[in-house]
């Protein structure tokens, strides 16, 4: 589904954020990445739907080198990938069904996006995702009126709406508390599951990984340093992702 | 005596006290150099309560003139704003360059900088002798003015916007077009209201004022008033303006109420200002 080979990224040249990242991700499934702050996960996300430009190596996802697209064959592309932020990322002005329907601009023409003229199966979506997510009945609120969990619902709705073929998430429970945390999560794996796309999500949280994913990627110094299913992330592996031993006691 | 410190807590610079001591000497200088004494000042202020008196009582006698170029005016400022508004929008965004390649911005950033350099009677002045005299020169004069004003400050909100709500459409695959119209403008829609509003404001004391360089509006019957010592018809006038101004700061006021506080018309009419009403979300 989708195969990244030799990617690396630096913003300063001669600092690499990624190094020779080789990837492959199945057609389904939850596949966490885990590892220090700093060690590049954001940035491997967010180059997959060039959100942050690439240096080298290849995207390949759904028969395109996304690495080589522009222009129009980028936003198609872009269309087939949800993505779900730690910050939600929502337009905070914006209502709650603006925000959904935002998820649709790249199907919608910004003419008809300006005169908020959307196809009446989008709305009708939207509504019943808004039930899915456990929201109904917020469709006019404002976002910024919103709690964190209930804002990351929008979120990830929004990333629905786009009917993607893989849903990308960077941190996305890191600024809720455990139990909305765990709530989040398991929304993520529902909507993998019934979808049967791929989830990837960049997590700090060990224990959430152990208990979502299907399988764990480790990084350390924008290398992957562990690929496996969680059964096999063992001390020895955390102490040579994170580094030192203190922490595990 | 107390033991010496270890070193001066506060330590100050010198030339501060050097730069306020010139300005003190600058003061005086200009002082002499204009003749400005004592004696000027009572001069002046006998000429004052002469000249005050002789204001009242206002005359409204030639009232229809006055209500004519009262009308004058309000269009100028009303059409200004329209035309800077919808011009400074394109333009505004041109500039910010956290959307545009410089390419772009810096045209745009000219024109802003053009559009402010000049107080409008000076551009009034340039508009009389281009296109003649008349509420046109009025209304273009305003237009640059309200260009630069809006434009301005609307760069300068687009460039502080959120990257992330930005980031987020623009990982749905939506065109730049449609990136604009749900990430950029809703979060600087609020604030691109406040600024047109405070510049319609602005027009209208302006456009009352452009007429005394015959840019059309009240302001050129306040001058010939001036001109044949009609200070009764003068006061009249300056009386005109100011219900005027405050008619303007008060459906200023009621449109920032509407779009920036969620108001409705009527409760700003109950309520008679925007102050005490419950703001519908917490940061607004």
């Amino acid at each position: 589904m989708l195969t990244l080979r030799h990617l690396a990224k630096s913003y300063v040249a001669g600092k690499p954020v990624l190094t020779d990242i080789d990837l492959e991700v199945g057609a389904k499934g939850i596949t966490a990445i885990i590892g220090p702050s700093g060690t590049g996960k954001s940035t491997l996300i967010r180059c997959i739907n060039r959100l942050v430009e690439p240096s080298a190596g290849e995207i390949l996802f759904d028969g395109h080198d996304l690495a080589k697209l522009s222009g129009t064959a980028l936003r198609r592309a872009r269309r087939h990938i949800g993505m779900v932020f730690q910050e939600y990322n929502l337009v905070e002005r914006l209502t709650v069904m603006e925000n959904l329907l935002s998820g649709r601009l790249g199907y919608v023409s910004s003419w008809r996006a300006w005169r908020r003229k959307f196809p009446p199966d989008d709305i009708h979506r939207a509504f019943e995702l808004l039930e899915t997510v456990g929201l109904s009945g917020f469709a006019h609120r404002r976002a910024d009126a919103l709690s964190g969990g209930q804002r990351q619902r929008v979120g990830i709705a929004r990333a629905v709406m786009q009917e993607p073929k893989m849903l990308l998430a960077d941190e996305p429970t890191s600024s809720l508390d455990p139990k909305t945390s765990v709530e989040i999560m398991s929304l993520l794996a529902e909507v993998g599951r019934s979808r049967k796309i791929p989830v990837l999500i960049n997590m700090h949280d060990v224990e959430l990984a152990k208990r979502f994913a299907d399988r764990v990627i480790g990084m350390s110094g924008g290398r992957i340093v562990f690929d496996g299913p969680p059964a096999m992330l063992s001390d020895d592996v955390l102490k040579q992702i994170y580094g030192g031993e203190e922490w595990l006691k | 005596m107390s033991a010496a410190l270890p070193a001066d807590p506060f330590p100050r610079r010198a030339w501060p006290k050097v730069a306020g001591v010139l300005l003190a000497v600058y003061v005086f200088y200009a002082c002499a150099q204009m003749e400005i004494s004592l004696e000027r000042v009572e001069v002046g202020l006998h000429n004052a309560a002469h000249f005050f008196s002789r204001l009242f009582p206002p005359n409204f006698s030639r009232w229809e003139l006055l209500v004519k170029g009262l009308l004058e005016s309000l269009q100028i400022a009303v059409l200004a704003s329209a035309l800077g508004i919808v011009l400074a929008l394109p333009i505004g965004l041109a500039a910010a360059r956290n959307l545009m390649p410089a390419w772009v911005t810096w045209p745009a950033r000219v024109v802003i900088v053009m559009a402010r350099s000049f107080h409008p009677v000076i551009v009034a002045i340039l508009f009389v002798k281009a296109v003649g005299f008349g509420a046109l020169a009025g209304i273009l004069a305003l237009t640059v003015a309200s260009i630069g004003f809006i434009g301005k400050l609307f760069t300068e909100a687009i460039e502080e916007i959120s990257d992330k709500q930005v980031e987020a459409v623009r990982a749905t695959g939506a065109p730049f077009a449609s990136v604009l119209w749900f990430g950029v403008l809703p979060q600087v829609f609020s604030r691109f209201i406040g600024f047109a509003t405070y510049q319609l404001d602005s027009n209208l004391r302006n456009s009352t004022m452009v007429g005394i360089v015959g840019a059309g509006g009240v302001g050129g019957t306040l001058f010939a008033a001036f001109q044949r010592f009609d200070y009764d018809y003068v006061c009249a006038i300056l009386i005109s303006i100011i219900a005027l101004i405050m008619l303007g700061e008060l459906l200023a006021s009621a449109v920032r109420a509407i779009f920036i506080d969620n108001a409705t018309l009527r409760d700003f009419f109950r309520r008679g200002s925007t102050r005490g009403l419950e703001p519908v979300v917490a940061d607004d």
